[in-house]
């Protein structure tokens, strides 16, 4: 496993950070109350009484905001608590309506649970969760419409989340942006967060210290708060654990603190401390008994759970074949890894893969489709693949193939046959197009046995143009071997 | 017309469904009646002609015989129940001048069954009080008061005082540590808490969520038990409702109570106790031998360490609770210079004292570092005293107890308020009950040397009301207490 | 256990109320009554027992979800003392 030692000259030293996750559940409304979760509509137009904090409205838990914990508690390799219960965290906000948060603090729904992440050298390494609960989001702030006043919309106070901690095992920027790739994929997977970063659907906060090599002190964290895409939390990382290094090799102390990222500059920012400090007077929340799950809801959910993408991924390195690298990237996103199972079966599969991965993904890209809109459907790739294996047609000739699939989305079978394009594979045709070509160019089989075995390519070309690329290159490489000697 | 106002609901009902009177009538005299509103302070917000609009269309239930149960009644309701297009208050100047979009549970349930509303009634502030003395809209009297103007206890004293003054033939209130016993017992009346999760609370501001029932303050324990019928209901909109299954509490009315148990604590018995208390405890106690019950002492081991775990637990969700009340969203608002100060001008000025007294003490009980010696502590010693009442209920079937040590007091009197804590003690017999979630109702059993109305004090088993009533309604009977 | 003024101070804050500098000392004091009191508590042996967090023991029902609320902006704004191109106003808050 490569390490991540940031080396100076007074010494060196390595990374502790810890991850903590914030998701926002799919569901169709929020969790304590019956608004819509839809993002996106009329300012305060999805608020109901019980969001809005009025006098005496109470908070009921949705049905579906359970079973999304309990699946992603189950994709994370977690402990399912059966016993959990609510509590508030109580401080002032414009965008917290009640004046406190509903939330867990002592019985959170999932508990210690563990992934796997990939590293670029091929190594994994094991990343420990320590918790998963669940609680409602605050509504929104907009502070940039008037320099006197703030804007408050209540649409997504009370959008249930799903809050992930890790323990600190991440010792390099690029575990913890393995971790949220990995993270993400899941969620996806599970249809149980879109995982969208940039839109705040999913959003980190990173606890970040160092210390020399060596040590096993834990020295006070830095939190850097609310990051909003994988690339920035790596540099945040990269960036907070040098800073401390310097601070501490200048012979400076810090103190635990919270902090802000400037993705434009590329640097955190020390937040403004308050005059008090936040004490928020967790208390068991009244207004909701404690939630007992059964073994029976549990083990409902984990037999409807789909298959995960890293046992996916092994399934398609061990039955398909795959490389891990390949297995990993096509995993990557669900719909991707059906498309590709649907267009394998029954075919070669790595050929498969490397079409999808290569000319499929280029002409998605080049013509900005999503997948689920591609012209070219997972049945016919993979009948495109099966005519090059059953040698139909060449290699060079499928390239043009599924361009014309890509325009019209027609089968490759249907366009072969119209454009006549078969790969001629009749040995005595192509032989006695060698023939004719070796009587024509005799000064250059002349020059061929001289020496000059270069030429070589000079007559597969010839003899390719002659079939208007229909011949099957591997048989004319083996006659004309035979025939020029 | 004016002893229309002195039928009670039931009587009312059976008049309304012979036609012998009609609704419109029946809501005018009580309407008539609330002139004497300027006396006793018990409306702060009156519906006159809403009531008179609702009363014509009661009549045409009773004509075309589509009346429901509580078809025409005129009720008074507790301005902590927020009533659709009505203002409500929680008698608290920081929502003066709320009007609700939506209509609590119980008071929907009270519509649904026919019943008008005459108006909103005081309450102590945020319903924090045992004399309706810390309202925004100053203190009720209490119709028994002579030359002193006394209290009608709290916090649902307006409810109380105005069933005793019969400006209404019933009305709704809250009992959080004994807001509908003590000044049903104050205004000699009758008045039930029901077991915890037996009402609704999805619409009533919240004081302590655990803590806080809806129940009915009426003239007499029939009544109650007509009112209870029909605010009692499941709903799944307050996650601390219960499914437990609701009889018809009417069905109890003059079952006998021949064998049944009836426990009095020892320790709610102490030496210092009032003598006119203890009197009328031992007359209350003949009455039910007499109808065939047998009293046995029982324990309540616990009993001293109720108040202060109130007192914890309480202030601590109240003061969760009222975080909302920040002027951004309803209420009045006082600006400042940043959001801060906007919340602590509106809240300073919004709320008054007590409440004010109660957030801090709650603030501080949560706070890191005390979390564990005050409010866990509670919380553990709120389990034993409910312990110790399972235990008591293996014993007996029903407890007594006065409801209150003391008879109603002078409004402002000073040892009251030279203390915060002197004003505690009197919760002393009601607040254990809230803490265990049990059932329990006041009635008056009859008057001090001062002519002043003393109550008793009846606690049952969870979801037991059914007890409740038949043994009230025996010692009703047996006290033949002379209402106002 | 007593609190000083400073606690005071701090409790305030957290609360969002202003004490005003002459009724401190009587806050604290009326504050201080109220603790000793509730220090008894303190007597009782709770060793090994469970804090009572649900009175009638019912457990947590579930509800379905369907969006059953909301679409009623003005509503949820009719009592907002400030509000504006239907967001709820407030001082500007500098992060």
């Amino acid at each position: 496993m490569a390490e991540y030692i940031i080396t100076t000259e007074k010494g060196k030293w390595e990374v502790i950070c810890g991850l903590e996750i914030h998701c926002q559940i799919i569901s169709k409304s929020k969790i304590f109350s019956g608004a819509s979760t839809e993002f996106g509509d009329d300012v305060n137009e999805n608020v109901s009484f019980v969001d809005a904090g009025m006098p005496g409205m109470l908070p009921t838990l949705n049905k579906e905001c359970v079973h999304q914990a309990v699946k992603t508690g189950l994709g994370l390799n977690a402990v399912i608590n059966k016993y959990s219960q609510f509590s508030r965290k109580n401080y002032f906000y414009a965008d917290l309506p009640q004046g406190y948060q509903i939330t867990q603090f002592e019985y959170p729904i999932v508990g210690e649970g563990a992934i796997d992440i990939d590293l670029s050298d091929g190594t994994s390494k094991i990343i420990r969760i320590e918790r998963m609960h669940i609680e409602q989001d605050a509504g929104k702030s907009i502070h940039d419409m008037s320099p006197t006043k703030s804007f408050i919309d209540l649409n997504r106070a009370g959008v249930g989340l799903m809050e992930i901690v890790t323990k600190p095992d991440f010792r390099s920027p690029e575990e913890a942006g393995a971790f949220l790739k990995k993270l993400r994929s899941i969620v996806r997977y599970l249809g149980t967060c879109d995982g969208n970063m940039d839109e705040g659907s999913m959003r980190c906060d990173a606890s970040i210290s160092v210390r020399p090599v060596g040590s096993v002190e834990l020295r006070p964290r830095a939190e850097v708060k609310n990051v909003n895409s994988v690339k920035f939390v790596m540099q945040a990382i990269e960036y907070e654990a040098k800073r401390q290094v310097e601070l501490y090799e200048k012979g400076e102390t810090m103190e635990q603190q919270t902090r802000q990222f400037d993705s434009v500059n590329g640097v955190t920012k020390f937040m403004r401390k308050k005059e008090f400090s936040n004490d928020y007077r967790y208390f068991p929340e009244p207004d909701l008994p404690p939630l007992i799950l059964t073994d029976e809801f549990i083990n409902k959910i984990k037999s409807e759970l789909v298959e995960l993408p890293d046992v996916k991924k092994a399934r398609f390195v061990k039955d398909m074949g795959l490389t891990a690298y390949d297995a990993m990237v096509i995993c990557e996103n669900k719909e991707t890894a059906e498309f590709f199972e649907k267009a394998a079966k029954g075919h070669d599969a790595k050929k498969v893969a490397n079409w999808l991965m290569g000319d499929f993904f280029a002409m998605l890209n080049e013509k900005k489709l999503e997948l689920k809109d591609s012209p070219v459907s997972a049945e016919n790739l993979g009948a495109l693949v099966e005519l090059i294996t059953t040698n139909v047609i060449n290699g060079k000739t499928a390239k043009d193939v599924f361009a014309i699939m890509a325009e019209t989305g027609d089968n490759p079978e249907k366009i072969v046959e119209e454009k006549g394009l078969k790969q001629v594979t009749d040995t005595s045709a192509i032989e006695k197009m060698i023939d004719d070509l070796l009587a024509s160019a005799t000064d250059n089989v002349a020059a061929y046995r001289g020496g000059k075995v270069g030429l070589f390519g000079w007559f597969v070309g010839q003899i390719m143009k002659q079939s208007q690329g229909k011949a099957n290159p591997t048989l004319v490489n083996e006659l004309l071997k035979k025939k020029l000697g | 017309m004016e002893n229309l106002t002195n039928l009670t609901v039931n009587e009312s009902l059976k008049k309304l469904k012979a036609k012998e009177i009609s609704p419109i009538e029946l809501t005018q005299a009580y309407i008539d009646k609330m002139a004497d509103n300027a006396k006793y302070n018990a409306y702060v917000t009156q519906t006159a002609e809403q009531a008179i609009e609702a009363a014509k269309e009661a009549e045409k239930k009773y004509m075309n015989g589509t009346n429901r149960p509580l078809e025409g009644i005129a009720l008074g309701i507790k301005d902590l129940f927020c009533t659709k297009g009505i203002r409500t208050t929680a008698c608290s100047h920081i929502i003066d001048n709320f009007v609700p979009q939506y209509e609590s549970t119980v008071t929907q349930n009270l519509l649904d069954d026919g019943a008008i509303f005459l108006g909103k009634l005081n309450l102590d502030e945020f319903a924090m009080g045992g004399s309706n003395e810390t309202s925004c809209f100053g203190p009720v009297v209490n119709p028994w008061s002579k030359e002193t103007k006394l209290v009608a206890g709290g916090s649902s004293g307006g409810s109380a005082a105005a069933v005793a003054a019969k400006m209404c033939a019933a009305a709704t209130g809250t009992d959080t540590g004994g807001s509908i016993r003590e000044p049903a017992a104050f205004c000699g009346v009758t008045g039930i808490k029901p077991t915890y999760g037996r009402c609704s609370r999805y619409g009533i501001v919240a004081f302590a969520s655990s803590l806080d029932q809806a129940g009915p303050i009426c003239k007499d324990v029939t009544d109650c038990a007509l009112l209870l019928n029909s605010m009692a209901s499941y709903d799944a909109k307050d996650s601390t409702s219960s499914k437990n299954e609701i009889p018809d509490f009417s069905s109890f009315i003059g079952k006998d109570i021949k064998g049944l148990k009836v426990g009095i604590p020892v320790e709610y018995r102490p030496d210092g106790l009032n003598a006119e208390v203890a009197e009328y405890w031992d007359k209350a106690a003949d009455i039910l031998k007499a109808a065939g019950a047998e009293v046995i002492s029982i324990n309540l081991p616990h009993t001293k360490y109720a108040l202060p775990t109130y007192y914890v637990i309480a202030p601590a969700e109240a003061s969760s609770n009222l975080a909302r009340y920040d002027g951004v969203r309803y209420g009045n608002r006082v600006e400042g210079n940043g959001l801060d100060e906007l919340y602590i001008n509106t809240r300073t000025a919004g709320f008054g004292a007590e409440v004010k007294r109660r957030i801090l003490i709650g603030t501080y009980v949560l706070s890191a570092g005390y979390y564990d010696a005050y409010y866990l502590k509670a919380q553990k010693v709120r389990r034993l005293i409910k312990n110790d009442f399972d235990e008591a209920f293996k014993k007996c079937d029903i407890i007594l107890t006065p409801t209150s040590p003391i008879e109603p007091f002078a409004i402002g009197d000073t040892k009251m308020l030279e203390n915060p804590i002197n004003m505690y003690l009197n919760d002393v017999f009601t607040v254990s009950v809230n803490l265990a979630g049990l059932p329990a109702m006041s009635l008056p059993i009859g008057l001090s040397k001062n002519g002043l109305p003393f109550g008793m004090q009846l606690i049952g088993k969870a979801f037991d009301e059914g007890t409740i009533f038949k043994t009230a309604y025996q010692l009703e009977r047996g006290a033949n207490f002379v209402r106002m | 256990m007593a609190v000083d003024n400073d606690m005071v101070r701090n409790i305030a804050f957290l609360s969002r109320l202003s004490v005003k500098q002459d009724k401190l000392e009587e806050t604290k004091q009326e504050f201080n009554k109220i603790l000793a009191w509730v220090e008894e508590l303190g007597e009782v042996n709770t060793d090994n027992v469970e804090p009572l967090v649900s009175v009638n023991n019912e457990s947590l029902l579930l509800r379905e979800d369907e969006v059953t609320a909301g679409q009623m902006s003005e509503k949820v704004l009719a009592n907002a003392p400030a509000k504006e191109f239907g967001y709820f106003v407030v001082p500007k808050v500098v992060e």
